[in-house]
């Protein structure tokens, strides 16, 4: 019998899966086709202090194994997360849900944490620090170990809740930056949000995406992804949640060997809506196979010395 | 929502780069102005088709090549399997239409019409078709209309055959509701053009077709809206125009 449970921070997952940010919604679209309870967790969509409309369309793009996104954030604002998404997602979700939350100034994020710190659904809260600072010219706040160990302070300084702090990819030492968010008090860190792309229409002559640029995932980033999490369990002790790319249970378990504690599934959602459940079903065989009783036992277990 | 295993029945051209595809699988839950997204070798997004005509066990789907994974899917032959989610989007409401609905599509818009005009005419309704192309060798499905017994008018942008013009160039008919269907400079030109209320039809990059990625939203009168499942049809008075 396997045991496939994982703690993050104190709080148990009953498996390590859980579906990443802004490709599971708020859970009611998968919930029509599957009991999402059977997940560790999942992430709900990001959210911001004001509501969204995001970027303007066209804001998908197809690429070699994966996509581009430039969906822009968007969601109804804080106070109808909390007044109306919530209530709906605890009626479909009975388990600890992770709260995802963006913001364009620290204010913002601080507001932001503190209120949805007080919600009982929420196990932890994972902070995307890959928004722009719109007061520091646009430079996201994920960019330089300065801003994200401010970004950190300010929401652990109001959160009692384990709070993950979620990095950009689309910087060059991303360790330095995991050990500043450390440093500064975060209980845990997740890791890749989206690499930056394009894609250019060749009839047009113009860029696919309205934005120009979009977020790159899917199983083209695994391989980018598995390294930075390999580096940044290098460089800190606290928990890392894993995501990049991920589509299948065996990938569940290259990003816990590269020092993963949990791992968040995303664009596999959207191309296959019951891809979460699949990995979830398939992860106790594919232990087995590969001799893991228990499957905490193997974080970070490629490193050697 | 439904997961569906289909069986390509059979794939043929119908007219300039269109293809018709008949798939034999479980087609519970399909109604009029819905869409399937197919899951194609090699290409890691679905692909979002319109309904065309459906019954018990069968499914027409009629699309157009415009890059490699419609290509791709012009290259199937009977017996392949498709992966495909069903019951997708809101679909048509025909409780309102009245009548005399007038229906309008536009090229690849046309499809939907056609399952749309067995509804309303099984309502006991009668509508009348208005068919948009570029020029004759697109022409499809105009014999399939008039075999429902519906008045049908044909219209080409180069001349080519039937009623020079576009779409709205054939409007001129008494009507009580309308439903339409084609590209949005098209959809924009009805919607000056008509004189009582109706429901459009919209196309746009999807990444799931289901409601997930929020990557399909646009803006309405009453709210964001998502193409994929709030929509695809919307109806004139929500529409920012």
């Amino acid at each position: 019998m396997v045991n496939t449970s994982v703690t993050l921070s104190g709080i148990e997952l009953s498996n390590p899966v859980i579906p990443a940010s802004g490709t599971f919604g708020y859970g009611y679209e998968f919930a029509e086709i599957y009991d999402i309870n059977i997940l560790g967790s999942f992430s709900f969509k990001g959210t911001t202090r004001e509501p969204r409309f995001g970027n303007p369309p066209p804001r998908i793009a197809e690429t070699a194994s994966g996509m581009l996104n430039a969906v822009g954030l968007q969601n109804p604002g804080i106070d109808k997360v909390i007044s109306e998404e919530l209530p709906r997602l605890r009626k479909v979700f009975r388990k600890p849900v992770v709260a995802n939350i963006s913001g364009f100034s620290i204010d913002e994020y601080a507001e932001c944490c503190e209120r949805i710190d007080k919600e009982d659904c929420v196990g932890l809260i994972e902070v995307n620090i890959s928004c722009p600072n719109v007061h520091c010219g646009g430079m996201s706040f994920g960019t330089s170990p300065e801003s994200a160990a401010q970004v950190t302070r300010a929401v652990k300084a109001v959160t009692t809740k384990p709070v993950y702090m979620k990095l950009s990819p689309n910087v060059t030492d991303i360790a330095a930056i995991a050990r500043a968010c450390e440093e500064a008090g975060a209980d845990g860190i997740s890791l890749i949000n989206t690499l930056m792309g394009m894609r250019i229409d060749l009839r047009r002559r113009a860029p696919v995406i309205r934005n120009v640029t979009g977020g790159l995932s899917g199983p083209a980033v695994f391989p980018v992804a598995l390294r930075m999490v390999w580096q940044v369990y290098e460089a800190v002790k606290i928990p890392i949640i894993g995501m990049g790319g991920v589509s299948g249970a065996e990938d569940i378990i290259e990003m816990m060997l590269a020092g993963a504690s949990a791992v968040e599934v995303g664009a596999a959602n959207l191309v296959d809506p019951l891809a979460s459940k699949k990995i979830v079903e398939a992860l106790p065989a594919v232990c087995e196979r590969l001799h893991i009783e228990n499957l905490s036992d193997i974080i970070g277990g490629a490193h050697h010395g | 929502m439904k997961i569906v295993t289909f069986k390509t029945a059979s794939n043929e051209k119908i007219a300039r780069n269109t293809y018709e595809m008949v798939l034999s699988g479980d087609t519970s839950g399909i109604s009029p102005g819905q869409f399937v997204n197919i899951r194609l070798d090699g290409y890691y997004l679905r692909r979002p088709i319109s309904v065309c005509d459906y019954g018990p066990g069968t499914l027409t789907i009629i699309y157009k090549v415009v890059g490699g994974g419609t290509q791709y899917m012009s290259s199937l032959r009977p017996g392949a399997e498709l992966d495909t989610l069903t019951g997708l989007g809101n679909g048509y409401d025909t409780k309102i239409s009245g009548e005399r609905p007038l229906l309008i599509g536009g090229g690849a818009g046309v499809p939907p019409m056609y399952a749309l005009a067995k509804r309303l005419i099984s309502e006991g309704k009668r509508p009348a078709v208005i068919l948009g192309f570029n020029s004759a060798d697109e022409i499809f499905y105009e014999d399939r209309f008039k075999a429902l017994g519906l008045e049908t008018y044909v219209t080409t942008a180069d001349g080519s055959c039937g009623i020079p013009g576009f779409v709205t160039d054939a409007m001129d008919l008494e009507y009580t509701y309308f439903y339409t269907c084609g590209p949005e400079p098209m959809l924009k030109a009805v919607y000056q053009k008509s004189t009582t209320s109706g429901q459009f039809s919209f196309e746009e990059r999807m990444g799931c077709g289901f409601g997930a990625c929020m990557g399909c939203t646009c803006a309405t009168k009453y709210g964001n809206k998502r193409i994929c499942r709030d929509g695809p049809v919307l109806t004139k008075e929500e529409i920012i125009w």
